[in-house]
């Protein structure tokens, strides 16, 4: 069997630690760092994420198969796409002008297709984005859970996509794959599914209701 | 282990009880009474958070606890929060030491964002700016506190030297918090300026916050400050029964989150998920004075907490439910839990 994939988490905020703490429990090496030292975030790493590396962001990123983008928006446009290049990108991140500001350049269209076009040497999936942080945890089930909930996944590489929703699979949640970033624009907020945690049915068809009301 | 209660507002705007909507004005005599209730009833501390909308007419916080200051004796008066990004610190620190004299050495701040955005466009600040906003700011709210002339200079205000801020406080600095919404590093952030932390718990399990207040104290050891405290505030709304409780709360809290749910574009609240809210590992602390004394007690030991502050009200409730509210928390709940906690 091959080792499993290792992931480094951009980001120590709210989402970072929750998505660090739901690989290290499935059995990823976990890797985690921001824009700084990672002595900085050594304590939170010991405390709140267990099992997990504090890292600076190049070496994090060097070593990892994964990339978790869980940094505000605003943050991410600081980051340097050739960190990136050659890795699987989860792009956990929302653009929510209600609660982080306006930027320009996320206004028209969907933000991870956006986050794509900057990360040209990336293959970017969106997933994650779309259950809030402080429920992810709590709602994780293992497969086979007879109240397991649905997670989204969508993205323009049908192989990075399947690697995705093979680890949602194992972090707890139904992974639902929506085939491409234009797609996966129902995960946005304003979106059917943003905010709420449900089943595959109800998940799928909030999803077709929202296709009906496009139409 | 010494615990103390209390009861925060956002100046949720009252309704008659033909439903129809208060006066702002009205809402803010309310509020008045509630907190002079409240000490009435024993409570230690009454808290009003910054808000500028229709629905929470409550921009001026300060001036409505000088009014509570002038009609009570013991109970601590606070701001739950002050939204110091989008505010003056030297300003915030000249309301409050002022609301410290009034009251004889009773004012607290709470420092932090809430779910409050709308002082920022309000006064002219960038969202996408919050991080340098918060941490410059909070740092020299600390300066102020010491209570000597300070020097400081950064990007978000001008810089002072050597100045003498007025009023002095008389026994020390204003007791100060931080509140979290659950990002780690804002727990760092209190720590290393050495202000209380306050969890604001309002959705998912609570005790997911317990390796917080073990953080927040390795923290301070790390940078060499003595221990201090942390609480917990959550909303939630007490009556004579569950059943009641919720019939009066749940229909104004979806109205409120269908508001801002449709400002933000997130889901609206079910009455699945507002079952697991008000369950016993869920936020909300909806129920009999019973119910809710059991589950105040259970999350103030498992996040290792000594004040928990209940946000009571929402938009649409009468003032006759909230005082009703205050008077069973204050005469039932609290010596409940602190029965359950001895």
């Amino acid at each position: 069997m091959n080792e499993p994939s290792r992931l480094a988490v951009l980001g120590a905020g709210h989402v970072g630690p929750v998505v660090a703490r739901l690989a290290i429990k499935a059995g990823y090496p976990v890797s985690i760092a921001n824009s700084g030292d990672p002595d900085d975030i050594a304590l939170v790493a010991d405390l709140i994420i267990p099992g997990a590396q504090p890292q600076w962001a190049s070496d994090a990123v060097a070593a990892a198969d994964i990339v978790v983008l869980a940094v505000p928006l605003h943050r991410f446009l600081e980051i340097d796409p050739v960190l990136l290049s050659g890795r699987i990108v989860i792009d956990a991140m929302n653009y929510w002008p209600a609660s982080d500001g306006v930027l320009t350049l996320f206004e028209d269209g969907g933000s991870s297709e956006i986050v794509a076009g900057l990360l040209a040497t990336s293959t970017v999936v969106k997933a994650l984005n779309h259950i809030g942080y402080a429920e992810l945890e709590d709602r994780a089930r293992p497969s086979g859970a007879l109240d397991r909930q649905a997670a989204g996944v969508a993205g323009d590489d049908t192989a990075a996509v399947a690697t995705i929703s093979g680890l949602i699979d194992q972090i707890g949640y139904d992974p639902v794959r929506l085939g491409t970033l234009r797609d996966g624009r129902v995960l946005q907020p304003g979106g059917p599914v943003f905010g709420s945690v449900l089943t595959r049915a109800e998940f799928e068809r909030a999803v077709s209701e929202d296709a009906r009301s496009i139409a | 282990m010494t615990y103390t209660f209390g009861l925060d507002t956002f100046g949720d705007s009252n309704s008659d009880a033909d439903g129809q909507p208060a006066t702002h004005a009205q809402t803010i005599r309310n509020v008045v009474e509630q907190g002079v209730f409240a000490e009435h009833v024993g409570l230690d501390f009454f808290g009003i958070g910054e808000h500028h909308t229709d629905y929470f007419p409550m921009p001026a916080g300060d001036v409505v606890l000088g009014a509570i200051a002038a009609r009570t004796e013991r109970m601590h008066l606070g701001s739950a929060v002050t939204v110091l990004s989008s505010d003056d610190p030297v300003r915030v620190f000249q309301r409050y030491s002022t609301l410290n004299a009034i009251s004889g050495g009773r004012a607290e701040v709470i420092l932090g964002r809430g779910s409050s955005i709308e002082s920022f466009p309000l006064f002219g600040y960038d969202l996408a700016d919050y991080e340098q906003l918060f941490d410059e700011k909070a740092t020299l709210f600390a300066e102020l506190l010491k209570g000597e002339p300070v020097t400081w200079s950064g990007k978000t205000r001008a810089p002072l030297l050597h100045q003498d801020v007025v009023p002095h406080t008389e026994r020390g600095p204003l007791p100060t918090w931080i509140g979290v919404g659950g990002n780690p590093q804002s727990v760092i952030r209190a720590a290393r300026l050495g202000f209380g932390l306050a969890l604001a718990i309002i959705g998912g399990p609570p005790a997911r916050f317990a390796s917080y207040s073990e953080l927040f104290q390795r923290a301070l050891q790390k940078f060499g400050r003595p221990p201090l405290p942390v609480l917990v505030h959550s909303p939630g709304h007490v009556a004579a029964t569950d059943e009641q409780a919720k019939a009066e709360f749940w229909p104004r809290w979806r109205d409120i989150f269908s508001l801002v749910a449709a400002e933000r574009g997130f889901a609206l609240p079910t009455e699945d998920s507002f079952e697991r809210d008000t369950g016993p590992n869920g936020a909300l602390y909806v129920g009999s004075p019973e119910t809710v004394a059991r589950k105040i007690a259970t999350n103030l030991q498992v996040l290792g907490a000594t004040r928990f502050d209940l946000k009571y009200g929402l938009p649409g409730l009468t003032h006759e439910q909230l005082m009703s509210n205050i008077e069973l928390y204050g005469h039932q709940v609290v010596p409940r839990v602190r029965e359950l906690l001895s």
